[in-house]
C-alpha cells in the first residue's frame, strides 16, 4: 500500500488552477532571471551603466531580482488564497 | 565576555533540543515534528534552514575579496525559492510523507526508486554538510582560540546530540530562533556601517589603529632595483610570474615587498608574509607566533585621496554609489607562493587597487569576460544555484512539518521574505568588511563576524554565537534528512526491515550519529575553501540528481519508476565525476589546476540536461507504471 502525508491534505479542487499559475509566474520568473544571466555573459560592460539613484545595473537588477521574486511570491499566494476560498464555498454550496 | 554569551547561546540550543526531545515518541514526530508546526514559524526556521554558513560566512566572505560575485550567489539562491514556490512546495506536500523517496516513489511504491532517492539523499546531504562543518572550523578559531579541526569536532558532537535527542520538532525551533536572530543581527551590523560611512583610513571606532602600508622609492639599473633610502639592502629579488618581490632588510629586519612601476617611475609596496623553514618555527612578519593583519580599505572615495578622508554616515543607496563609482579605489589583498634562496617556504600577501565599478559588477571572481568555457562555467553556476534550492532534502522535508498544502505555501512565503531581506544585507555587510580593514588574508569565512568584532566584542559574541548556531541548526536538519534516507528509505521501506516507532526512532538516531561523524572527517579535509563556493557544488549535485525526477514526475505522465531510477543516478554520477575531475578539487588536494580534466568547476550545465534526457529516454523504453494517486482523483 502507498503510505500517505504525515497529514492529510485531502482533495484539492483548486490545484490544477494553482498549477497552471504557478507555472506561468515561474517562466516568468525564468525568463527575467535568464536575462540577468545572458547580459551578463554577452555584455558586461553594461552591468556597470547607472541605472537608478546613482547605483548601477548590477545592483539595480540584482535587488530587483530578490524584492520582484517576493512580490510575485505574495500575488501568487493571494490568488491561490483566493481560489481556494471560491472552491470551499462552491463545495459548500453543492453539499447543501 | 565573548566566549560567555556564546557558550550561554549554545547552551540554550541544546537546553531547546533535550526539552523537545522528551516529548519525540513517534517516527512521525522525529522526521515531521508531527506535521503540525505553524506555517509562520515554519518560515522562519525555513529561513534558518537555508541561511546557512554558506550564506552568512560564505557569500559575505566572497563579497567581500570579490565584490558583486559573492552576490551573485544570493541572487541565485533566492532565485531558487521561486522554483521551490512554484513548482514543488504543493505537489509535493500531497506526494510525500517524511522524505523526498516517499514523494518521488509516491505513484510507484518501485524498489529502485527507494534505493536510488536513499542514496542521493545521502549524497547531497553530506555535499552540503561539508561547507557547514568547514564553517564551524573557522568559526571556533578566533573565538575560543581553537584549530579548525576542534571547531569541526564540537559541531559534529553537539549536533549528534541534538539530532539524537530529538529530531525535527527541536531542529525546527532551533532554525525559527536562530533565523530570526541572524536577521535581527545582520541589520544591527548593516545600520551600524551605515552610521559609520566609509573612510580611507578605517580604525574600527577608533579600537584598532589604521596600519598603512609603506611604499619605497627606488630605481632600477640593469634590471637591477635599489631603494632610494640606503638604509634598506636587497637581501634577494624573487620573480614569480609577471610580478617581482624583494627581500629586503634594514637594522638587520628581513622583510618582503613587491616591485610595481607606474608612469616610469619605480616603486616598493610593503607586504605582509609567512615564512616556514624546515625544523623551525613558522614566522609572520618576521616573528614567530604572530598573526597577519587584517586587511582591506579604501584609498579614495569618489575621487577624494585625502589621508583622511571620510564620508559620515550614509543611506544604503549612497553607500553602494559612492563603493561604486568609477573613482572610488579599494585596496585588496592576494597571495603568491614561492621558496627563497634559503629553501623556506614563502607566502607573500600583497595590496592590489581595484576601482570601485569592477568590484560592484560581476567578474572578479568568475571570468565573463574571458574565454567560452569560463563563461559556461558562470552560466553552470547560476543554473544549479536556481535550480538546487528545491532540490534539497532537507528543504524538502520541512514541506512535511506543516499540515496543509495552504500551509507549506504561506512557510515558502515568509521564508522568500526574510531570506530575501537577509540576502540584501549580504551585500552591505560584504563590502563593508571590504574597506572596514577586517579580512583575515588567510581565510575570508570570517568577514562577517570580523566586521561586527569591529563594532565591539559583544556584537560579535552574538554574531559568533548565531554564525555557530546556524551551522548547528542546518547540520541537523542535513543530518535529520540523511538519517532519514538511512533508517526510513533504506531499512523500513527498501529492505523492509520490521521495525516498531520506538526501534525506527532509534535507527534513526544511529544513523544520525554515523553520517555526523563522516562530516566531522570530510570538514576536516575541505580546510580552507569558501563555504558558499562549496554549497554551490551541494547544489549542482542536488539540482542534478533530485530535480529531473520531481519535476518529470509532477509534469510528464509518461515518467516512469525505471526512469526516475536512472535519472537519479546518473544526475550523481555525473555531477560527482565532474565536480571529482573539476580545476578547483585538483588544486585543493594539492595537483596543478591546469591538468584538471575536466576545464570547468560548476558541473549543473552538463550533468541537469543530461540526467533529465536519461529520465524521458528510459521511461520512453520501458512500460508506464505510474499509479494515481487519492488526491488526485
Amino acid at each position: 500500500m502507498f503510505h500517505e502525508p504525515a497529514q492529510q491534505s485531502g482533495r484539492d479542487p483548486a490545484s490544477s488552477y494553482k498549477s497552471r499559475i504557478g507555472n506561468r509566474m515561474f517562466l516568468l520568473y525564468a525568463l527575467i532571471y535568464a536575462g540577468f544571466v545572458a547580459i551578463n555573459i554577452t555584455n558586461p560592460a553594461l552591468m556597470e551603466a547607472e541605472a537608478l539613484w546613482g547605483l548601477n545595473l548590477a545592483v539595480v537588477y540584482g535587488f530587483f531580482l530578490i524584492i520582484f521574486a517576493l512580490v510575485l511570491a505574495m500575488v501568487y499566494s493571494h490568488m491561490c488564497g483566493k481560489k481556494e476560498a471560491e472552491m470551499d464555498a462552491q463545495g459548500n454550496r453543492e453539499g447543501k | 565576555m565573548a566566549i560567555i554569551i556564546f557558550l550561554a547561546f549554545v547552551g540554550f540550543v541544546l537546553g531547546l533540543s533535550f526539552y523537545f526531545g522528551a516529548k519525540t515518541k513517534s517516527a512521525s514526530g522525529y522526521y515531521a515534528a508531527g506535521g503540525n508546526i505553524h506555517w509562520g514559524v515554519n518560515g522562519i526556521a525555513f529561513a534558518g534552514d537555508y541561511l546557512s554558513a554558506a550564506s552568512f560566512l560564505g557569500i559575505c566572505g566572497m563579497i567581500a575579496t570579490s565584490g558583486y560575485d559573492g552576490f551573485l550567489y544570493s541572487i541565485g539562491y533566492l532565485a531558487g525559492w521561486m522554483v521551490a514556490l512554484f513548482v514543488v512546495a504543493e505537489p509535493m506536500k500531497r506526494l510525500g510523507k517524511y522524505t523526498f523517496t516517499d514523494a518521488v516513489d509516491a505513484k510507484f511504491n518501485s524498489q529502485g526508486i527507494k534505493l536510488m532517492g536513499a542514496i542521493s539523499t545521502l549524497i547531497v546531504s553530506l555535499c552540503y554538510l561539508i561547507p557547514q562543518m568547514v564553517g564551524a572550523g573557522v568559526l571556533v578559531e578566533p573565538l575560543l582560540g581553537l584549530p579548525h579541526a576542534a571547531g569541526v569536532i564540537i559541531v559534529g558532537a553537539v549536533v549528534i546530540i541534538i539530532v539524537a535527542t530529538a529530531g525535527m520538532t527541536s531542529t525546527t525551533y532551533v532554525q525559527f530562533l536562530k533565523g530570526g536572530l541572524l536577521i535581527v543581527f545582520s541589520l544591527i551590523v548593516t545600520v551600524a556601517l551605515l552610521v559609520r560611512g566609509l573612510s580611507t583610513k578605517p580604525d574600527q571606532g577608533g579600537k584598532v589603529p589604521f596600519y598603512a602600508y609603506a611604499e619605497l622609492a627606488a630605481t632600477q639599473m640593469d634590471g637591477k632595483v635599489i631603494p632610494a633610502d640606503p638604509t634598506w639592502t636587497v637581501l634577494e629579488t624573487k620573480a614569480v610570474k609577471d610580478q617581482t618581490f624583494l627581500k629586503l632588510a634594514r637594522e638587520g629586519k628581513p622583510s618582503w615587498w613587491l616591485k610595481s612601476q607606474k608612469e616610469g617611475k619605480v616603486a616598493l609596496k610593503e607586504c605582509q608574509w609567512e615564512s616556514q623553514s624546515p625544523g623551525q618555527p613558522k614566522l609572520v612578519n618576521g616573528e614567530a607566533g604572530a598573526k597577519l593583519r587584517q586587511v582591506g580599505n579604501l584609498v579614495a572615495i569618489n575621487g577624494d585621496t585625502s589621508p583622511e578622508a571620510k564620508t559620515g554616515p550614509v543611506g544604503p543607496f549612497g553607500f553602494l554609489s559612492k563603493l561604486g563609482a568609477k573613482d572610488t579605489k579599494i585596496q585588496q589583498w592576494k597571495i603568491t607562493k614561492f621558496k627563497d634562496a634559503s629553501g623556506a617556504e614563502v607566502a607573500v600577501h600583497h595590496p592590489y587597487i581595484t576601482t570601485g565599478n569592477k568590484i560592484l559588477r560581476p567578474g572578479a571572481k568568475f571570468k565573463i569576460e574571458g574565454s567560452f568555457l569560463e563563461r559556461l562555467d558562470f552560466v553552470s553556476l547560476m543554473l544549479a544555484l536556481f535550480l538546487g534550492t528545491a532540490a534539497l532534502p532537507h528543504i524538502l522535508i520541512r514541506y512535511y512539518t506543516v499540515p496543509s498544502p495552504a500551509a507549506a505555501r504561506k512557510s515558502t512565503i515568509v521564508a522568500i521574505a526574510a531570506i530575501g531581506f537577509f540576502y540584501l544585507l549580504t551585500l552591505y555587510m560584504g563590502l563593508g568588511a571590504m574597506v572596514n580593514n577586517v579580512i583575515n588574508p588567510l581565510d575570508n569565512n570570517m568577514s562577517a563576524p570580523l566586521l561586527a568584532k569591529s563594532f565591539g566584542t559583544f556584537l560579535f559574541a552574538v554574531i559568533s554565537a548565531i554564525a555557530f548556531a546556524t551551522v548547528l541548526g542546518t547540520v541537523a536538519g542535513l543530518i535529520v534528512a540523511a538519517s532519514g534516507a538511512v533508517a526510513h528509505d533504506l531499512m523500513d521501506r527498501y529492505a523492509k526491515i520490521k521495525m516498531t516507532e520506538h526501534q525506527k526512532v532509534r535507527a534513526g538516531r544511529i544513523a544520525a550519529f554515523a553520517v555526523g561523524i563522516i562530516a566531522i572527517i570530510l570538514g576536516i579535509l575541505f580546510k580552507g575553501q569558501n563555504v558558499s563556493f562549496l554549497v554551490g557544488l551541494a547544489f549542482a549535485v542536488a539540482a542534478s540528481a533530485n530535480l529531473p525526477a520531481i519535476v518529470m514526475l509532477l509534469f510528464w505522465k509518461r515518467t516512469t519508476s525505471k526512469g526516475i531510477a536512472a535519472s537519479i543516478t546518473v544526475g550523481i554520477l555525473s555531477s560527482l565525476t565532474l565536480i571529482a575531475l573539476s580545476p578547483n578539487i585538483f588544486k585543493q588536494f594539492g595537483l596543478d589546476p591546469t591538468k584538471a580534466p575536466i576545464p570547468f568547476d560548476n558541473p549543473g550545465i552538463v550533468s541537469i540536461p543530461l540526467s533529465f534526457l536519461v529520465l524521458v529516454v528510459v521511461s520512453l523504453l520501458t512500460k508506464p507504471n505510474q499509479m494515481t494517486l487519492e488526491s488526485e482523483t
